[in-house]
């Protein structure tokens, strides 16, 4: 079903993401959690991978879902919710949005092959990744997506490796509707969700989510850390559209990464005296190439 | 109608007859001529269902787990490594409450790699919660399959058919396919209400703290302590319908007046009772008990059909590595501890990694378990090869 205009950039607020759940405070994955499913409306299936979404949202017998939720293991979201959406349609039920979703090491890491395999199937669902950048819920260590120099408990002297880039691996199955966004901007993200809801096929949707706990930031800047990660060139917001970069968002006044790095704990040792600049200059290269990439 | 078919074809279209609406597989060798069959049946239009070709046996299990929680009848078939690397999803859908029904073409596991028969797959799931039913032929394992997923919507716990791989699901036998017309008679449409669904929205796959969990193990045990009248009343039903009697719990042949009896599952029962035969020829009296299903264990069966038997030897194609026989240990177990002491029962492994079961090998074990009591013993070794220090 196609939205109209008036619909997409309606913010939806209809708490089928229901508070009382046991996220820390500021969490951005479990604000994104709340826009996505109020964005999708009653007539939505979540089915979740095991982390931290699962476990502060679904402890028996007080789960907050209020649309059916589907949990099994942390690797397999993907194939469980094709098997979902197998079902609706061997039995004619429907239609229903059926939302995938995980954090980035049940996406990107464990749940990879997964993921690609609905892709490549063409199931008609939609993944979203909650990127905290690291494994969380089992207390910080790295995982594929941990960006270049942040500390984790598996790499206590900060990260070596960039991220790895899901949302283009995505887009090169040949998926028709990929998305980047952030929990600052409500209405962006849940226009987003909208619109890959009304395209047959599989979609992505890689939500940048802070974490207060893993990146040492406090809760209340949680909307501000999100910004400069777009405003600094660091997380680029775009679509890709039938195989196309579009709506790459632009950068009104960019800012050094040095402004985003600072807020954060896990990026502290590169601030202490006498630490190498040569990270520092890396992630800002980063950042320059990701300008230059998206045109931001 | 009685065909001369290969095993893993009659599963295919005994599997049809049962309208699963979600099918999810990974080919792996001796599996892959059921999956075939049935990808043909789907792309032909002659079951309506959706066949999803997946990219792992993870997935495959992943896949007919969000199904059946979406309230569709599945199926999935695998083997061997398959199944071990299902094994995760396997507790799962167990503890889930999911009534799937899987084949397991029983084959040996790696390393050292084996495409051949051993029954140490589905042993090593065998503490799952999914019942686990054996077949001796391909005739039994077609009608299994119709049983299966009757017991499975019956006590929402998942069914594995075991068929022995090669032995079974490549030999062409003559198998009786049921009038598809009988099978809708006998399997009602599956109606589950605790699914996901919009119009009833619930939580399915919550996490249970320490306040929870435990409860739920034991809720699942005693589904699958209950599940025994299940079985037993499928399988008897089966017979009155169909007229073959398949399934249930366990089976005996020329157990009265046997001084011996031998305890088995699968396709090597074929072996057993001709050589039982042949004994009997030679004034030899051996019984056989054979086990349909493993799981749930037919404890109280076995105690009841082998309490006046004093030796008992056991044949299996799997083993606890570091302990010994796995069957062997669940017969024992049987008995209460006061019987224990004057009964004989011996422990054989044979066939792991296809190695044949021959009649020679047969007689050799019954001959030696007269004398003695044999704790464990590998059948039919190569001792020359064990000497061989590359090996």
């Amino acid at each position: 079903m196609k939205n109209t205009a008036q619909e997409l950039e309606r913010v939806e607020k209809k708490d089928l993401f229901a508070s009382g759940h046991r996220a820390c405070g500021g969490c951005g994955q479990a604000l994104a959690a709340r826009l996505v499913a109020d964005a999708a409306g009653e007539n939505t299936i979540a089915c979740v991978a095991t982390g931290c979404l699962e476990v502060f949202s679904s402890p028996y017998p007080d789960p907050a879902w209020r649309i059916p939720f589907l949990h099994s293991l942390f690797e397999n979201a993907s194939a469980v919710a094709s098997g979902v959406e197998a079902a609706y349609k061997a039995l004619n039920k429907g239609p229903v949005n059926i939302i995938a979703q995980g954090g980035d090491g049940s996406t990107a890491d464990i749940g990879f092959q997964s993921i690609s395999g609905m892709f490549e199937r063409g199931h008609n669902v939609l993944y979203v990744c909650y990127d905290n950048e690291a494994y969380m819920n089992t207390g910080v260590q790295r995982s594929s997506f941990t960006p270049l120099g942040a500390r984790t408990t598996t790499t206590p002297l900060g990260n070596k490796t960039r991220k790895k880039n899901l949302p283009l691996l995505a887009a090169d199955h040949g998926i028709p509707y990929v998305a980047t966004a952030t929990v600052d901007d409500y209405r962006d993200l849940q226009k987003k969700v909208k619109t890959a809801l009304s395209i047959e096929g599989p979609k992505y949707i890689h939500v940048l989510a802070p974490c207060p706990l893993g990146w040492g930031h406090h809760g209340e800047i949680t909307i501000q850390i999100c910004r400069l990660a777009k405003d600094t060139g660091l997380f680029p917001i775009y679509e890709i559209i039938d195989g196309k970069i579009t709506n790459a968002k632009k950068i009104p006044v960019k800012v050094p990464v040095e402004e985003y790095l600072k807020l954060q704990g896990r990026f502290s040792h590169l601030f202490k005296k006498g630490a190498p600049s040569e990270v520092l200059a890396e992630i800002q290269e980063i950042a320059n190439q990701n300008i230059e990439r998206f045109n931001l | 109608m009685l065909k001369q078919i290969e095993g893993s074809y009659a599963v295919a279209d005994v599997v049809a007859m049962c309208r699963p609406n979600v099918i999810s597989a990974y080919p792996i060798t001796p599996q892959t001529h059921i999956v075939e069959g049935l990808a043909l049946i789907v792309d032909e239009g002659r079951l309506e269902a959706e066949f999803v070709n997946v990219e792992s046996e993870f997935s495959a299990a992943s896949v007919v787990l969000g199904a059946s929680a979406a309230g569709a009848r599945t199926y999935t078939a695998t083997t061997s490594q398959g199944l071990l690397l299902m094994s995760e999803v396997i507790y799962c859908i167990a503890g889930m409450r999911l009534p799937v029904v899987l084949t397991c073409a029983n084959r040996a596991i790696s390393a050292p790699l084996s495409i051949w028969n051993d029954q140490q797959d589905s042993m090593a799931l065998r503490d799952a919660g999914w019942i686990q039913l054996h077949a001796e032929d391909n005739q039994e394992a077609a009608d299994l399959h119709i049983q299966a997923f009757k017991i499975a919507e019956q006590t929402y716990l998942p069914v594995m058919v075991c068929m022995d791989g090669f032995i079974l699901t490549h030999a062409f036998e003559p198998v009786d396919l049921p009038d598809p017309k009988e099978v809708d008679a006998f399997l009602p449409p599956f109606k589950p209400t605790n699914i996901v669904d919009p119009r009833w929205p619930r939580g399915i796959g919550l996490f249970a703290d320490p306040r929870f969990y435990m409860e739920t193990r034991y809720i699942l045990h005693r589904a699958m302590e209950k599940s025994e009248t299940t079985i037993k009343e499928v399988s008897s039903d089966f017979t009155k319908k169909f007229g073959r009697d398949s399934g249930g719990f366990l089976k005996t042949y020329n157990l009265k007046g046997a001084d011996l009896v031998i305890v088995s599952m699968g396709s090597v029962v074929g072996t057993i009772k001709d050589l039982i035969d042949q004994l009997k020829e030679e004034g030899k009296n051996v019984g056989l008990l054979q086990i349909c299903s493993y799981r749930p264990f037919p404890r109280k069966e076995i105690y009841n059909v082998l309490k006046d038997k004093m030796n008992i030897v056991v044949l299996e194609k799997s083993i606890s590595l570091g302990r010994g026989g796995i069957l062997a240990s669940d017969v024992r177990w049987s008995f209460p501890r006061a019987e224990k002491k004057d009964r004989n029962i011996s422990s054989f492994i044979a066939g792991l990694g296809g190695r044949n079961i021959t009649q020679d090998d047969l007689r050799y074990m019954v001959e030696k378990v007269e004398k003695e009591t044999v704790e464990l013993e590998f059948l039919g070794l190569n001792k020359d090869l064990i000497a061989k220090k590359d090996l």
